[in-house]
């Protein structure tokens, strides 16, 4: 299978601050990628660089077979791009905003594809309101209507369900299934931990560095986590739990705490000497990003 | 990527779309030519009267006296001082108390009686031309009958044919002795440099502070594609503009078109892309709106004022013709003012206009080797 994306080294700086560091990722074609990381990580800025918005300092790489430092013309007219901030024109019409970017893109029998596409994004009653006027999941809507309406074979989304209700949320993960069942190449990025679930692999970013990649199983397994659950919700209880040595995390769960450490051994003998009640259990991505994260020089706890 | 029609189309379509949506815009393509019209245009239909005039007489004759009193009588002139002498008559007119000083010389009187013609020199402090223009028009026709109750009997031969008196006119501060019609003409340019600068400028940085510049560089468009889209809409809103000036010029104003019409809206294309050029320049160094307004006017200030518009350009020191020539509305004036005025066919305004594709062909490369495809 040949890779819709594979960059290395890929860098960003700006000013003396390197945002993105020589981050390796490969994405296959038709693939599902979920790229997550906390807020300022640097997945908006690798996004950009992707598509060529954004001057590479560091790093070569390939979207689509075409080097992204001097093909970027190409791999815009065949790869959408879904900012993470609404950046349709506010001032025109649903209906405008499409006719816009498929003339753009130069799309054959434009106004049925346009007719097409607002069908399918269920936008058609409100092809005469103002972009500007929709809320917030319509305008995700619209975004992502815009950015597909050339058919591209890579789509490059970045947050596109912040701050969208559970149901819309749903809907739009099904749609992404769809694109990736026709070929598309899809790279989303997301904080919600659920969502990488519904990703063929995942790639981990944090401080602008790539710390993991992988399906979800392969990166809970290879972070070599064990997990325990404790009954009790005892803030008191809790703080104990995260000051002992062998804890990485620790989270409140409804009537009981979630631990994990990386030595099993350890783990199970600290609890045993607390004398609480607790049974061992998987280790899920949360605890593996947030051991990760603190593992991380720049993130030591 | 090579050029594509269709994507260049697709941005017009898209500027005139938002142009149609964005009133504040509209208002000012329409809002700005017409406020200016309607204050210069007062000041060209205003015919100021009461004009301050000194009278240095050094005559004290009948002759003088019947002169001053029929240039009272004319309301176009109040005496407010006499001088005693040249100095300060130069004074008062210098500082502007006085907009024009009357000579009467020695014997004038007599000479007139005589028959011999003597000189009567009027200075006009015309600075303003269009507030000397009037009275100095009424001026010829008095100098002609003011001295016929003094040429009575013997001397009524004198009030036959010419003036008994030679009036020689000296316009003070402004060479050319422009006419008000120059300034509707005038217009034309000024409006389309402040808005066409400003337009084209606030059309792309609006891009940047909304936000919407991510999706416009994330599509396959190139730098020559946007650059054009966003100006050549503004061509057609330029247009609209000068027909209006021009329609308001003759109908309202009456300003004489003695030349093509044909020829003037050729040229002014080249002149409306001078300055949507500067725009797009402009729109690459400036953060936001309010800046690219600010640099607007940065340019707009030295083009009003150095270009011939408000000072007459000759009158100028030469440090500040040397700008003026390196400014485009310097040159649309010349050409406007050629057209419409003198009637110039092409080969005068050859020079002028070539000028003017020079500078837009120095601002387009400046606009787009400055546009960047990229975020940063
Ligand atoms: N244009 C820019 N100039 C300077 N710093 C920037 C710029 N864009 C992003 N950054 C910084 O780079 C870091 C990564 O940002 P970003 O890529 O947006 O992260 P994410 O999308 O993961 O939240 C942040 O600390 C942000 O402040
Ligand atoms: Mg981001």
């Amino acid at each position: 299978m040949t890779a819709a994306i594979a960059v290395t080294g890929l860098t960003k700086r700006f000013g003396n601050r390197t945002v993105v560091d020589a981050i390796d990722l490969t994405v296959a074609e038709g693939r599902i990628m979920g790229f997550l990381g906390p807020n300022g990580s640097g997945k908006t800025t690798t996004i950009r660089m992707l598509c060529g918005l954004l001057h590479i300092d560091g790093g070569t790489g390939e979207c689509l077979g075409l080097d992204i430092r001097t093909r970027a013309a190409e791999i815009k007219r065949q790869a959408g791009y879904m900012t993470q901030r609404f950046s349709l024109y506010e001032d025109m019409t649903v209906g405008e905003n499409l006719d816009f970017a498929a003339r753009v893109h130069g799309v054959k029998d434009r106004a049925r594809r346009v007719d097409a596409s607002l069908e399918r994004m269920g936008l058609t009653h409100r092809r005469d309101q103002l972009a500007g006027e929709l809320s917030g999941g319509w305008k995700q809507r619209l975004a992502l209507a815009a950015c597909i309406l050339h058919r591209p074979r890579l789509l490059l989304l970045d947050e596109p369900t912040a701050g969208v209700d559970p149901q819309a949320r749903r809907e739009f993960w099904e749609r992404i299934h769809g694109f990736a069942a026709e070929g598309m190449t899809v790279l989303v990025s997301t904080h919600y931990m659920d969502e990488a679930e519904r990703c063929h692999a995942i790639a981990y970013i944090a401080y602008g560095h790539l710390l993991t990649v992988g399906t979800v199983a392969e990166v809970v397994a290879g972070a070599g986590l064990s997990a325990a659950s404790v009954a009790g919700v005892d803030p008191e209880l809790v703080a104990k739990l995260k000051s002992l040595p062998s804890v990485a995390t620790a989270t409140a769960m409804g009537a009981r705490v979630h631990l994990a450490g990386p030595d099993a051994g350890a783990l199970g003998r600290d609890l045993d000497g607390l004398h609480v009640d607790w049974h061992a259990e998987d280790p899920n991505l949360e605890d593996v990003f947030i051991h990760l994260m603190a593992a991380h020089p720049e993130g030591g706890r | 990527m090579s050029f594509s029609l269709a994507r260049l189309a697709a941005m017009m379509i898209k500027e005139f779309v938002q142009m149609r949506r964005d009133r504040m815009t509209f208002g000012m393509m329409v809002g700005i030519p017409l406020l200016q019209l309607l204050l210069f245009g007062y000041a060209i239909n205003s015919d100021p009267k009461h004009l301050p005039t000194a009278i240095l007489d050094a005559d004290h004759g009948p002759v003088g006296r019947s002169v001053v009193a029929a240039m009272q009588a004319s309301r176009y002139f109040d005496v407010t001082s006499m001088p005693g002498d040249e100095a300060r008559a130069d004074e008062i007119l210098a500082r502007g108390e006085a907009q024009f000083v009357v000579t009467i010389p020695v014997d004038f009187s007599r000479r007139v009686l005589r028959g011999e013609r003597p000189q009567m020199v009027v200075e006009a402090d015309a600075t303003d031309p269009a507030a000397t223009a009037n009275a100095l028009g009424v001026l010829e026709h008095i100098a002609l009958h003011a001295a016929d109750r003094d040429l009575a009997g013997p001397h009524a031969g004198l009030r036959q044919g010419a003036a008994p008196f030679d009036l020689v006119v000296h316009r003070r501060y402004n060479p050319e002795g422009e006419t008000a019609f120059n300034i509707v003409p005038g217009l034309m340019g000024v409006v389309l440099t402040m808005t066409m600068v400003i337009m084209t400028c606030l059309a792309v940085t609006r891009e940047r502070e909304r936000g919407t510049m991510e999706s416009l560089l994330a599509m396959p468009l190139t730098p020559m594609e946007v650059m054009l889209g966003k100006i050549l809409p503004y061509i057609a809103v330029g247009y609209v503009q000068v027909a209006f000036i021009l329609g308001v010029a003759k109908l309202l104003f009456a300003v004489p078109m003695v030349g093509s019409l044909v020829l003037l809206s050729l040229v002014t294309i080249v002149f409306i892309a001078a300055n949507l050029a500067v725009g797009f320049t402009f729109s690459t160094i400036a953060g936001n709106q309010l800046q690219a307004v600010q640099m607007g006017f940065f340019f707009f200030l030295p083009s009003i004022l150095l270009s011939g518009f408000m000072f007459p350009f000759r009158g100028m020191p030469e440090w500040a013709q040397v700008i003026g020539e390196a400014l485009p509305l310097t040159h649309f004036l010349r050409i406007v003012r050629g057209i419409l005025l003198k009637g110039s066919p092409w080969g005068d305004i050859a020079l002028d206009v070539g000028a003017m594709v020079l500078f837009t062909a120095v601002a387009g490369a400046i606009a787009i080797k400055r546009y960047r495809m990229t975020l940063d």
